[in-house]
């Protein structure tokens, strides 16, 4: 007899890692860290018309209470000490997201003296996302993206390798 | 009254602290001499005929084989709408002029950027810090030598990208 039809029809079954990485992912609090052009596509994306919180994703405004980075811009030397700063005042488990071109590898601007190519020499990336800047469409299937990662977590072994679906 | 003019009467008022004028399609301006720019913006401010009351752009250019800086000062006169540009040529190796802070208030952060950006030093200037690049910043970066140090804080700055690969 299987476990499924021993319990009555009002009761679901699940994984307990299902279960978890569902409701991790369903209340992903994005801290607000535009840091040049990508910021207002950003900032379109958590509004109506793209519409975020049909994720269950809210815009926070300080890292203690974010569990999503979206690093949204040009990343100078100068930010990117404070960018570690805010990365680490974030609890566990936290993730990034880096937006446009910029964050990627350094854009437009990559070969300037101040500007510091690419976020993930500095923190750990998650998912990446093209454009200059990317769309709302764009950004929304990165975060997507970040979810599904996140299904596949387990959730006693974080360190486990990640697989996409 | 147009550049010229003005030119002429500057040169009547200050001598040799104000130098040619130079004739250029785009950008007609006067060299004035590092000592004199206080007085002289400070008299282009007060006179009535003039009255340039906002310093619009302060900045710096590098000229690396005149060996020389230029300080290159935008003046606006609302009361005239006009434009004036004085320019001022100091030594490369030890920059140094006359704030306008006194003159034009504004000249605070602006002689600030151009002392980070070009290390240029603005004598009698109330807080010559940077501006724009973090204190602890070795160099200053618009300068035509500038050589980029390879690590910040052990943030490497080689840019492994094509663009670089091409270019080398």
């Amino acid at each position: 007899m299987s476990l499924i039809n021993s319990v009555p029809e009002m009761v679901l079954t699940s994984k307990v890692d299902a279960m978890l990485n569902w409701t991790r992912k369903s209340s992903l609090w994005y801290m607000l860290f535009g840091l040049a052009c990508c910021a207002i596509e950003m900032m379109q994306t958590g509004g109506p018309r793209s519409d975020l919180d049909r994720f269950g994703m809210a815009p926070r405004a300080t890292p203690r209470v974010s569990d999503l980075m979206i690093v949204a811009g040009t990343l100078t030397l100068k930010m990117a000490l404070r960018t570690k700063v805010l990365y680490d005042q974030m609890p566990d488990p936290k993730y990034v997201v880096s937006m446009g071109s910029c964050s990627n590898c350094g854009g437009l601007f990559q070969l300037a003296y101040s500007v510091c190519d690419g976020v993930d020499k500095i923190i750990p990336v998650d998912v990446y996302v093209p454009g200059c800047p990317p769309r709302p469409e764009a950004l929304t299937e990165g975060l997507i993206l970040l979810q599904d990662k996140m299904m596949n977590e387990k959730w006693l072994t974080r360190s486990a390798p990640l697989t996409v679906a | 009254m147009d550049a010229r003019a003005i030119h002429k009467l500057l040169a009547n008022e200050f001598g040799d602290g104000v130098g040619n004028f130079v004739e250029q399609p785009t950008e007609p301006h006067i060299e004035v001499d590092a000592t004199a720019i206080a007085k002289v913006c400070s008299y282009l401010k007060e006179n009535g005929d003039l009255n340039f009351e906002h310093l619009s752009n302060l900045t710096a250019t590098d000229y690396l084989e005149e060996n020389r800086i230029r300080i290159i000062y935008h003046l606006h006169s609302y009361k005239h709408a006009r434009w004036l540009t004085l320019k001022v040529a100091v030594d490369r190796e030890n920059p140094h002029v006359a704030t306008l802070e006194n003159v034009y208030p504004v000249a605070n952060w602006l002689e600030r950027e151009a002392y980070d950006l070009v290390g240029v030093n603005f004598d009698g200037h109330s807080d010559l810090r940077r501006i724009l690049m973090p204190d602890d910043w070795v160099g200053h970066p618009l300068r035509k030598d500038f050589q980029e140090p390879s690590h910040y804080h052990g943030i490497s700055t080689v840019r492994e990208s094509m663009l670089t690969i091409n270019r080398n």
